[in-house]
């Protein structure tokens, strides 16, 4: 007897979430551009309030547009669930938010988006919240930094922008032995690069800005849970496992198990901090993640042949991409990133900063902007911009050095993008 | 609420309410491989209209500990236990799958002893008998990954996995692989057994009784139910669009047919 099949990614990617509107036949995914929706009397208004009945109440909790991108980042993840975001910064917001509060610590890599370095190192400071940083590439570290306090592991699976490869696996067996979770941002791997829940991650976040979208024209994020993590058995998290107060007493693990996470996150976190994705906003990255399957492998592809030229150009002092044996999580990145490392990295030009800045300013099909994953492609530089805010320790600890440069290789032609760059770096020379 | 039943911690959600002997009561079973939270939706719009509930985790399931219990006439002992332990004279069953096999001996027990104490039982996505492919049982039987992916794409309707889910942002398929990736080895080879195993004469079941049917359920599709069909006092609510997981496939229209078939005492409460 033939085993059952479970739909393949590019057929999630185009129909998860989602069956034909039953009130038109619509085929594509209507934006239900609503703040609330009609109750059919007063009984089934308090059963939707008091989670008797599945169904919408006001969009900042859930909307039905919204809600399909939810559930087919879910479909594609593998995971329980998501919460959609105003951003990938609210959603970062949101999983901590939802596990911790004053007095808790967080261990991050050092490697991290400068948004979530200042959220995590200067502000959650403010509110009570301590992380230790620490270098992703060592194991020894993630263990010697966790305390009783400690509430979470967090990592960037591509570390920004040092392309560190987060060794999901060991860091996960880190996290489970202190009985904490691990979050990992995936933005740079998409659910096509990497299978972060399978690979141990408990939860995850993508900016849906980014590849998810893929067209730069929406700010989004995306939340998700594998609904693996077994809050009441670690006994550390009272947020999921004690009643709450601000919900009837609820405890949302013994109301919901796998669900628990999400629940709170969704009927704390979004009711209370509010940063809803909108509607617009999810069928704009819906319209992207039709396509990711397509893009993916191209992104992959033209960076490949963007990095062979860098490799091998006499104005190039190194290029920091996981694919190349030069990198040194080259054989991890062979082993979690079969399909590719993503399309992101780094070069340093030599010449240092007026070298730079010439190179910058002579592109003119990459974009100078502050972005990645967009079908057009990007280039940035981190020191002056992404991570501006970051002490030099801070900078050199996350791989950052003046003449550093982010490259974010779209779906242009190769040889478009490498005659580009060939032109800026031979400007640059003569900076 | 934990509690204890043959000497081993047993819990039950009762929807953040304290069992109340004065209240009618609704017993909700699980099925194979789940536990209470199956019932999410439901169990707790009961709980919240006048009645106890007692979402309970069989033995090795969700917060009970285990062994799990290898027979059906067993887990009904169990849930008789859980009664006795509560001191609830009578009670009404709703039960999924396994769990409305559950219910099923527990009305046919009370009935041939002439005692009323199951009231009513709802079965939700039933059919007799339950018999599991060899297939299935084996794979669970290895404790194999194909049991996990047989009971998770067979126990929804096929238009699951793409269709929406009437949970906001929830995806139905991995909630199922979550739960059943936190059983211990052999619980779910032990529910399919026992599922596989029972048989009963069941005739004597008088009391009413409700079945809840997929339209596209692919484990026990509406025709398996037809043995049950003619008993007295039996009512069938066919749910469209749903398989096999009807309270999350369709809460509503299961909880619907839950409310229609367990009639009102008291409004809303507190």
């Amino acid at each position: 007897m033939a085993g059952p099949k479970y739909p393949e990614f590019d057929t999630l990617a185009l129909h998860a979430g989602q069956s034909p509107d039953p009130a038109t036949g619509s085929r594509a995914v209507p934006i239900y551009q609503t703040t609330s929706y009609v109750f059919r009397d007063t009984e089934h208004a308090a059963s939707l309030f008091n989670m008797e009945r599945a169904g919408h109440v006001y969009s900042r909790i859930s909307n039905p547009t919204v809600a399909v991108l939810e559930e087919r980042v879910a479909a594609l993840e593998g995971g329980v669930g998501a919460i959609a975001t105003a951003s990938g910064q609210a959603a970062l917001h949101l999983a901590l938010a939802t596990l911790m509060g004053a007095g808790d610590h967080v261990v991050a890599s050092g490697s991290l988006y400068g948004g979530s370095h200042n959220l995590l190192g200067y502000t959650l400071k403010r509110f009570g919240i301590e992380t230790t940083f620490v270098s992703p590439r060592s194991l020894d570290a993630w263990k010697e930094a966790i305390r009783p306090s400690t509430r979470l592991l967090f990592g960037e699976t591509l570390g920004n922008p040092g392309l560190d490869v987060l060794d999901i696996p060991a860091v996960a067996a880190i996290a489970h032995e202190a009985r904490v979770p691990l979050l990992v941002d995936a933005t740079f791997t998409t659910p096509y690069l990497m299978d972060h829940f399978g690979l141990g991650a408990d939860l995850l976040y993508h900016s849906a800005t980014k590849f998810l979208g893929g067209h730069g024209v929406a700010i989004g994020g995306v939340l998700a849970d594998s609904g693996r993590f077994d809050w009441e058995a670690s006994g550390k998290f009272a947020t999921l496992t004690a009643p709450y107060e601000g919900f009837h007493g609820m405890d949302f693990e013994e109301e919901s198990g796998t669900r628990a996470f999400l629940l709170r996150a969704r009927r704390e976190g979004l009711r209370d901090f509010g940063a809803c994705m909108a509607p617009m906003t999810a069928f704009q990255i819906l319209q992207g993640i039709e396509t990711l399957h397509v893009r993916m492998p191209r992104h992959v592809e033209n960076t490949r042949a963007v990095v062979g030229f860098l490799a091998n150009h006499s104005q190039v002092e190194k290029v920091i991409y996981p694919e190349l044996a030069s990198h040194p999580d080259h054989a991890l990145a062979k082993r979690l990133l079969p399909k590719g490392a993503g399309a992101v990295f780094s070069f340093e030009i030599r010449g240092g900063r007026p070298a730079g800045r010439k190179f910058i300013e002579s592109l003119r099909v990459f974009s100078h902007l502050a972005n990645v994953g967009d079908a057009k492609s990007l280039v940035i530089h981190p020191a002056t911009t992404t991570h501006y805010r970051m002490s030099d320790a801070d900078l050199a600890r996350s791989g950052i050095t003046a003449g550093t440069v982010r490259l974010s290789v779209g779906l242009e032609a190769s040889a478009d993008l490498i005659e580009d760059l060939d032109r800026a770096l031979k400007a640059a020379a003569k900076a | 609420m934990d509690f204890v039943v043959d000497r081993r911690k047993a819990f039950a959600y009762t929807a953040t309410h304290p069992v109340d002997p004065r209240k009618e009561t609704l017993v909700f079973v699980h099925g194979a491989g789940l536990d209470h939270s199956s019932f999410g939706l439901q169990s707790r719009y009961f709980g919240y209209h006048g009645r106890n509930v007692l979402a309970l985790d069989l033995p090795g399931h969700g917060r009970s500990e285990g062994p799990p219990i290898p027979s059906i006439a067993g887990m009904a002992d169990w849930v008789f236990g859980v009664l006795d332990a509560q001191e609830i004279g009578t009670a009404s069953i709703v039960g999924h799958s396994m769990g409305a096999l559950v219910a099923l001996e527990l009305a046919n027990r009370a009935a041939n002893r002439g005692s009323e104490r199951i009231e009513r039982i709802a079965c939700i996505g039933i059919g007799y008998p339950m018999k599991v492919s060899e297939a299935f049982l084996e794979a669970a039987r290895k404790n194999e990954r194909a049991a996990f992916d047989m009971e998770t794409i067979w126990g929804h309707a096929a238009q699951a996995p793409l269709g929406g889910n009437p949970n906001p942002g929830m995806w139905m398929y991995g909630d199922m692989l979550a739960r059943l990736a936190r059983l211990a080895p052999g619980v779910l080879y032990n529910d399919l057994k026992a599922c596989n195993d029972y048989s009963s004469d069941f005739a004597g079941v008088k009391c009413p009784m409700l079945l809840v049917l997929g339209r596209r359920d692919m484990m026990t599709p509406p025709r398996a139910a037809a043995a049950l069909q003619k008993l007295p006092n039996v009512r069938t609510q066919l749910v469209e669009l749903s398989g096999h997981s009807l309270m999350a496939e369709a809460p509503d229209a299961t909880l619907d047919a839950l409310v229609q078939f367990f009639p009102q005492s008291e409004g809303r409460n507190a």
